[in-house]
């Protein structure tokens, strides 16, 4: 970076935009939980407002509450509760009075983890030093009385749980189950906020912390109409007016306008749209585009749309099946067979030996034949490569010979089609015995 | 930026130049992966997920752009870390720089036993070595085995840079694909791009690479074709195919050693391989024998005519020494695993009669034949009633032959199946295949296929 930017004031003006650019968009479309203001989106109004109105009163009024947000992954719950932050935060009193302590379901896995990351949170490490609690509902208030300052009231403590649901697999929900109390007992002025995907969240609950638990639920749902979808796509790619090249900027952004108004692009989001509105998928559909741009290629083309979008919706499996070996192929065309005779009923690999045998020998003049063991083991790196898999509730297990397990085929016929249309060189026997299926 | 056939933005030309040398045919995802982790302050891709199949170069391309760029990394294997706490352990001391030797008593950068601990001291480190603008590259080869840690171990990953804060890219290797990684709730959607299987053409590009000193490129291309002819069809997996290739290439030179053939002889030289790659195909590829094993097998094949006979009795088995009853035993076995029960009157009772299949039977059995279905449990009673039947004069139930039974289970020639806890209601099942059976039979002079219901 320092390199380019010695190279001189003209490399700066196309360069440096472009690298400018590069940072820009992708802080965007990077980052999962970016926030995209969408103009006219009412459908986040109100629940913002909602948890807005929640944490203030906790701040200035000193009122414990409880809440949870419920939406599908991606739906925006961490985006609108980072924003509702960000816009307390400005407030000086908001700053001085509340404290946030945030835990994440996937980093505390139980209480013990999830209280010593409080303390280290609320900084009080210190405080605690060497002492020993009787219990985790002692050591929770000796944190929440340390925060006690003079005669004043205690400070209020925001805690943010995601990942909500894991919380509830912790032993006897010690953690939710003091907070909720603490909360609901009014000891001190917290607020607890679960952000959660899992609508059934509530059933998690046991019955002694589902009463302590005020039951404010706030679901975010993903409905925005296509027009909504095309603006959000437009704004994650527009450059801010405060970006220093006002020329270059004024000829990106044009770019972008003409690029939202393009049939072939429309076309693809639509597609796109179609199959996922969330914008997580936007935001990957774009990851690649926006990784090209570069002084050489210096703006977004429509192969580059058409790629992105083959490369999300490509089928995996029959990619994998092109990197099958031919006896492997010809061993998956055996068992989709099996599979079609015995209505997917289980099978072992003899039986697909067996069948590849029958095979070969009608056809011995083309096909290279090999030994039962070189067969076996191509059977085993199928099995390997997770296309095949032990059938359950054969009860046998690793005891019987593996000749004999029975086993199941995970690729579907047209998958199976789909990758001997494009396997490179495919014996035209092979060809015609897969299509006998 | 100099020009330079294909350079990317953001990146010096000689580095790439290096890059692109040693990662041959693998150009356009080189230059995918560079676009995406862009330059060193940008923000890169966060979740990458590659795919594709054993020898395709996954590995090889993450670890030469990592290491040729030279960016902050640290590169695991799931396998060699097989707990989460390795994992942590590892991925900390590359981040950090420290490598465990004798000098600092093999310790590690920190200890760390959860995800929590493993993220803040990730966090510090990255702020200690000032890379907070630069992007950490942690890379998780045979990333499949992450699934059988704890559950919160791949959500985490894949969240690490939000979890971190820090500009993190996480790249995963596998050769399953992304669908069998979706658990519990689901987790952040990576970016998946597959790696494609080396074409024949690459494959002997890259293979001539290693063409040893003293012969030209095209005589070993020309072997190294006569070697895929060979394996291509059961294998691709360039390690596999370039280690036989190493194996077998001063056979191929033998003629030419001993001045029976030229260079330009390829039809000769063919003729003198071609045998021995098939050989190499049935035991090398399987690692039936270790390469070490093989070389002294070609030494001696070179020295003594009667070499075949040699190899054969290794790869084909090696015939077991059992005492004469327990050959019995394993023969009635057998029988009692694979025939029907109710088909043994037929066999063993004098007098019982002809049974003839009719059409409509051999068409049932045909698809539900136990040699396709494998072995059935047998009651101990049938197997001392067809081996009393079977055996050559009288012999006594003594314990003798009852501990034969268990000496056979022990040799895993047969499996008991169902509860340990019913003395006598013990069932067993015969783990022997027929070729073997058939070799034990001979022996004893005991023609076991006119005893098989399939084979009638």
């Amino acid at each position: 970076m320092s390199k380019r930017k010695s190279t001189g004031s003209a490399a700066m003006s196309e360069g440096a935009c472009y690298s400018e650019l590069q940072r820009v968009l992708r802080e965007r479309v990077y980052k999962i939980s970016a926030p995209c203001d969408v103009a006219g989106e009412n459908d986040l109004d109100k629940p913002r407002r909602h948890l807005l109105d929640l944490i203030q009163r906790c701040s200035s009024m000193g009122e414990s509450n409880s809440a949870l947000i419920i939406g599908p992954r991606g739906a925006g719950k961490t985006m609108l509760l980072s924003s509702v932050l960000a816009e307390l935060k400005e407030n000086r009193d908001f700053r001085d009075n509340v404290l946030e302590v945030h835990l994440n379901g996937l980093l505390q896995t139980d209480d013990r983890i999830a209280l010593k990351e409080i303390t280290r949170q609320l900084q009080l490490e210190n405080v605690v030093g060497n002492r020993v609690f009787g219990s985790f509902a002692d050591n929770l208030a000796f944190l929440l009385e340390a925060l006690k300052k003079g005669s004043r009231d205690s400070q209020a403590v925001l805690f943010v749980l995601e990942e909500f649901d894991l919380f509830a697999h912790h032993k006897n929900q010690t953690l939710l189950y003091n907070l909720f109390d603490v909360a609901q007992s009014q000891q001190a002025p917290i607020t607890v906020i679960g952000l959660t995907c899992r609508l059934d969240v509530i059933e998690l609950l046991e019955k002694r912390v589902k009463s302590r638990f005020s039951h404010r639920q706030i679901h975010l749902f993903n409905s925005l109409t296509f027009d909504q979808y095309l603006r959000v796509f437009r704004s994650l790619l527009v450059l801010p007016a405060e970006f220093r090249d006002k020329k270059f900027c004024g000829k990106w952004n044009k770019h972008v306008e003409s690029l939202s108004d393009d049939p072939g692009v429309t076309s693809i989001l639509r597609k796109l749209y179609d199959t996922s509105k969330d914008i997580r998928t936007l935001k990957m559909f774009l990851m690649l585009p926006v990784a090209r741009i570069c002084p050489s290629h210096p703006r977004l083309e429509m192969s580059d749309f058409v790629e992105a979008h083959k490369i999300l919706t490509a089928d995996s499996k029959s990619n994998t099946l092109h990197g099958l070996s031919v006896l492997e192929l010809c061993l998956v065309v055996a068992m989709r067979r099996l599979s079609d005779v015995f209505v997917n009923q289980p099978f072992n690999f003899q039986m697909v030996y067996n069948e590849y045998q029958k095979f070969v020998q009608t056809r011995s003049y083309a096909v290279q034949s090999f030994d039962r063991p070189v067969v076996l083991k191509a059977f085993e790196h199928l099995q390997q490569m997770e296309l095949v898999r032990a059938a359950e509730g054969a009860g046998i297990g690793g005891r019987g010979q593996k000749e004999f397990r029975p086993m199941l085929l995970m690729i579907d016929k047209s998958q199976l089609m789909q990758a001997i249309q494009k396997y490179p060189a495919c014996p035209t026997e092979v060809k015609h015995w897969a299509n006998t299926l | 930026m100099a020009a330079g056939p294909p350079t990317v933005f953001g990146h010096p030309t000689e580095q790439l130049a290096d890059l692109y040398s040693s990662c041959p045919s693998r150009h356009d995802l080189v230059t995918q992966l560079l676009a995406l982790f862009g330059q060193n302050n940008h923000l890169s891709c966060p979740r990458v997920f590659l795919y594709g199949p054993t020898g395709s170069g996954k590995s090889h391309v993450i670890s030469s752009i990592l290491n040729t760029l030279k960016l902050p990394h640290a590169l695991v294997n799931c396998v060699e870390c097989y707990t989460s706490r390795l994992l942590y352990d590892h991925i900390l001391n590359q981040v950090a720089l420290v490598t465990p030797a004798p000098d600092n008593d093999y310790t590690n950068y920190s200890r760390c036993d959860n995800m929590n601990d493993f993220v803040k001291t990730l966090r510090t480190i990255i702020e200690d070595r000032e890379l907070q603008e630069e992007t950490m590259y942690i890379v998780l080869d045979k990333a499949e085995r992450l699934r059988e840690m704890d559950m919160n171990i791949l959500p985490a990953f894949l969240r690490l840079g939000e979890l971190t804060g820090c500009n993190v890219c996480v790249v995963l290797l596998t050769e399953i694909v992304w669908e069998k990684f979706r658990a519990g709730t689901g987790m952040c959607e990576p970016l998946v791009l597959h790696f494609p299987d080396y074409t024949k053409d690459e494959l002997l590009e890259i293979l001539s690479s290693d063409c040893p000193t003293g012969y030209t490129k095209d005589f070993y291309m020309s072997y190294v074709n006569i070697v895929l002819s060979v394996f291509y069809m059961a294998c691709r997996n360039l390690n596999e195919i370039r280690h036989l290739a190493l194996l077998n290439f001063p056979k191929f030179c033998e003629p030419i050693k001993k001045g029976e053939a030229t260079e330009e002889d390829v039809h000769k030289l063919w003729r003198n391989i071609e045998p021995h790659l098939r050989k190499a195909l049935q035991t090398v590829y399987l690692r039936e024998v270790s390469s070490a094993q093989w070389e002294r097998m070609q030494e001696g094949a070179a020295t003594q005519e009667s070499s075949s006979a040699n190899i054969k009795t290794l790869t084909g088995k090696v015939n077991m020494e059992l005492p004469f009853y327990s050959k019995f035993l394993l023969i009635a076995a057998y029988l009692a695993s694979y025939n029907p029960a109710r088909t043994d009157r037929r066999f063993f009772l004098k007098h019982a009669g002809k049974m003839k299949k009719t059409v409509q039977q051999m068409k049932r059995d045909e698809r539900a034949s136990s040699q396709l279905l494998g072995p059935k449990p047998f009651p101990l009673d049938r197997l001392m009633a067809i081996f009393y039947s079977i055996v050559e004069g009288k012999v006594a139930p003594t314990a003798n032959i009852y501990s034969q039974i268990s000496s056979l289970v022990t040799l895993r020639l047969m499996t008991q199946v169902g509860s340990d806890d019913q003395l006598d209601g013990a069932k067993f099942k015969c783990t022997v295949g027929l070729d073997f059976m058939r070799s034990i039979a001979r022996t004893v002079n005991f023609d076991i296929i006119r005893y098989l219901y399939d084979f009638v």
